[in-house]
């Protein structure tokens, strides 16, 4: 059952990843790479990993509805309506990764693999959260300062407003401008 | 189910999502195809701890990363999109060519 599961969703997965780069509307490129991550997602629930496989899918459904509103926001035409090239290099791209494919296929089929050590646990989120929260405790720490910094830098880029629009060209302009009032003390 | 088949996928998906990285000019695109390359990591990593040690959480830890990298590469790249849009009105990466050497 779960041999056949794992070809469905394979080819469903690589068929979606392909339709990603060769529809014409951008809407429909944003849905065909979340048919692919959902169906890698569900690859992962296939091999035993139901908390990562549901969170993969969960944070995918979401990653590409916002994808699709920042593409309908910025990008000339989303509805695919003209029909126009967006690519560069083409066939330069094509070789590079039918090659890097080609060598990653080769050292997949030549590499003598380990055998498998030990055997899984009953419950394998639990044994997620064991790793987190102790062997690899400093791993997590790392990644939730990683997180921290994302959003820290994401709404400094974003913002339309930087230090010298609010304090002045020497940074010395009190209280600062803002266009509206209020935060602590004002 | 043998291991050999998982990482074919994976190799595949990578590969799919470096040829769009390489080869779209929009920045939104080029995220997609980036997307797609983590989305093989995490069906190799998670192949990984299923056939060699499942015994270890570490596979699994290796499949959070990828997702918090996936995560990290959407927020950070819709911020600079948004940020040369504002500054420029483009969307595509042969207009933004700031930091080509």
């Amino acid at each position: 059952m779960s041999a056949v599961l794992f070809g469905v969703l394979a080819v469903l997965a690589l068929v979606a990843a392909l339709l990603v780069f060769s529809v014409g509307s951008m809407a429909r490129a944003t849905f065909a790479l979340l048919a692919s991550l959902v169906c890698a997602g569900g690859e992962v629930v296939v091999l035993g990993l139901p908390y990562l496989g549901l969170v993969t899918v969960l944070m995918m459904v979401m990653e590409m509805v916002v994808m699709a509103v920042f593409m309908v926001a910025y990008m000339m035409d989303p509805a695919g309506l003209t029909q126009m090239s967006m690519v560069h290099n083409k066939r330069g791209s094509l070789v590079i990764s039918a090659g890097v494919f080609v060598a990653l296929a080769a050292g997949i089929l030549l590499v003598r693999w380990p055998e498998r050590t030990g055997t899984r646990p009953a419950d394998t989120t639990f044994q997620l959260g064991e790793s987190l929260m102790g062997g690899q405790m400093l791993t997590m720490i790392t990644l939730g300062f990683v997180l921290l910094a994302t959003m820290v830098g994401a709404t400094v880029l974003a913002t339309r407003r930087g230090r010298y629009d609010r304090f002045g060209d020497d940074l010395d302009q009190r209280p600062a401008r803002d266009p509206v009032g209020g935060g602590v003390g004002r | 189910m043998i291991l050999e088949l998982f990482l074919l996928l994976a190799a595949g998906l990578f590969s799919i999502g470096l040829f769009g990285a390489l080869s779209q000019q929009s920045i939104v695109m080029i995220m997609m195809g980036i997307e797609l390359m983590i989305g093989g990591i995490v069906v190799g990593a998670a192949a990984f701890w299923h056939f060699l040690a499942p015994a270890t959480g570490s596979g699994q830890v290796v499949v959070v990363a990828a997702l918090v990298a996936m995560a990290v590469e959407m927020a950070i790249g819709f911020a600079v999109t948004t940020a040369i849009f504002r500054a420029r009105q483009v969307d595509m990466a042969d207009a933004a060519q700031d930091l080509k050497g």
